[in-house]
């Protein structure tokens, strides 16, 4: 899986923290997402998955490979 | 129907926490429809999870397209148009971003030990105060009005006055046009004069006032009413829906005992807890913000005009039969679709984390600290807020167990 991030359209909603600690951040000064790992392992990837769709902003894109 | 006369909205008094009698039906059998608030112009209503998801969500719907309109609304006043809610990417997220650091999973995090303390100090005195108390006055509303001034940077003993001005702030019919104006006023003069304050300090201070000051006057990156605005709307948002959602949660726990047996034995539930009571609760009167269509979009086979307003109905979209099995019932243990009662799309609750965090930390503290919680007397006992844009107890008396 490899997971791409839209930060200009982040809204720092903070639903992908919430959802995969793991595989997403927030930036300390604005809130805006910050990608910890592009190509999580397996076992993370339903938690990114119900990151992508917690999502308000739309902004987490997953291709599956 | 085939009336093209639209239907006034909402369709009748709000019964509790009830949620809208028809929007079941209208999910099912006319899932957008024509309404008319009580001011401003008809709109579409939209019920379906899938067309509240894409009204809030899509860029094809906007908020900035209804500055100048006669915004269909419950409220008499028009949201000015230097209001976060007023603006669409990418102007609402250069305002929305220079708080947002408030608000992340972390920072709100670093809140929780303050959130805990200012919790348990109210239940110390509730049970030194001894049942029954008053669950608003004694702990739903000082907690989180606590937690925000002291994140703002607004003196917790003027309380008094911005409650009332924030209530006006809120009122569909509570107080008349004209006392909405002038309270409304009166919460623009005193944020002015916190932020007075503020430049006359001659900054360095670390509350999120001190920082919105520093964006305005050495950076320039937004203007003054900007600014207040944003103030304004963090304390009138930042503490009147968790007050509300408080004794909301109580008291929908209290009524599904076994649901509440099955978290007071497993207090790790909480978190899951509070997002199926925020799911289940319908928290406001009517329905969100209007969204305006900026070209033809089609939902549920209805085309809905470029320039037209539809209306997203979170409480039915968080009853959507097709997105939740037996969406009635409250299920604690509930794994489905996010709900959208934070909202969805560039405008989601920009104090989601800040709520939730609090949310957990008030009903693990109630639940662990008053053992039988429970109405005091009859459930009659309990009033509720009425006039208001947000449902809720304004009075909720409440006993438990104690240990003699």
């Amino acid at each position: 899986m490899e997971i791409e991030v839209d930060r200009d359209k982040c809204v720092g909603a903070g639903q992908c923290v919430l959802n995969a600690p793991d595989v997403f951040d927030q930036g300390e000064d604005d809130g805006i997402v910050e990608l910890l790992d592009a190509r999580p392992p397996r076992p993370l990837w339903t938690a990114a998955q119900e990151a992508a769709a917690a999502c308000p902003a739309a902004v987490i894109s997953l291709k599956e490979d | 129907m085939t009336s093209a006369e639209p239907t006034t909205y909402p369709f009748g008094e709000p019964d509790r926490l009830e949620p809208d009698p028809l929007f079941a039906a209208l999910r099912a059998e006319r899932p957008l429809t024509r309404v008319r608030l009580p001011y401003g112009e008809a709109a579409w209503l939209a019920t379906r999870y899938e067309d509240v998801r894409t009204v809030l969500g899509d860029p094809r719907f906007s908020r900035a397209a209804g500055v100048g309109r006669d915004e269909p609304r419950m409220r008499p006043h028009l949201l000015p148009p230097d209001t976060i809610m007023s603006m669409d990417p990418p102007e609402h997220s250069r305002l929305r971003r220079l708080v947002t650091k408030a608000f992340t999973v972390r920072g709100v995090e670093r809140l929780r030990p303050r959130a805990q303390q200012i919790a348990d100090g109210l239940v110390d005195a509730m049970l030194a105060g001894g049942a029954p108390a008053d669950l608003v006055e004694d702990f739903a509303l000082p907690l989180p009005i606590t937690v925000i001034c002291e994140l703002l940077g607004v003196p917790y003993e003027d309380r008094t006055d911005f409650r009332l001005w924030s209530d006006a702030f809120l009122s569909t019919t509570k107080y008349t046009p004209d006392e909405v104006r002038l309270y409304v006023g009166r919460l623009r003069e005193y944020m002015a004069g916190l932020i007075a304050e503020r430049r006359a300090a001659g900054g360095g201070g670390e509350d999120l006032l001190s920082g919105l000051v520093v964006a305005r006057d050495e950076d320039d990156r937004l203007s003054e009413g900007e600014m207040l605005s944003l103030a304004e709307g963090l304390l009138v948002a930042g503490h009147e829906t968790t007050a509300s959602q408080i004794p909301n949660f109580v008291y929908v726990l209290l009524n599904h005992p076994e649901q509440l047996e099955t978290l007071r034995a497993d207090l790790s539930l909480v978190p899951r807890a509070v997002e199926e009571l925020m799911r289940f609760v319908p928290l406001g009167t009517g329905a969100g913000i209007a969204r305006y269509a900026l070209e033809d979009v089609e939902l549920s086979g209805v085309t809905v005009r470029a320039g037209e307003p539809v209306l997203p109905a979170m409480a039915s979209a968080n009853r959507d039969e097709s997105v939740y099995t037996d969406p009635d019932r409250l299920d604690l243990l509930r794994k489905e679709s996010s709900h959208v009662g934070f909202g969805h799309g560039p405008h989601h609750c920009l104090g989601a984390p800040l709520a939730r965090m609090e949310l957990q930390v008030a009903l693990d503290t109630l639940l662990r600290r008053l053992p039988g919680l429970r109405f005091a007397g009859a459930e009659e006992g309990i009033e509720w807020k009425d006039g208001l844009a947000t449902r809720g107890p304004a009075r909720m008396p409440v006993a438990w167990d104690t240990a003699d």
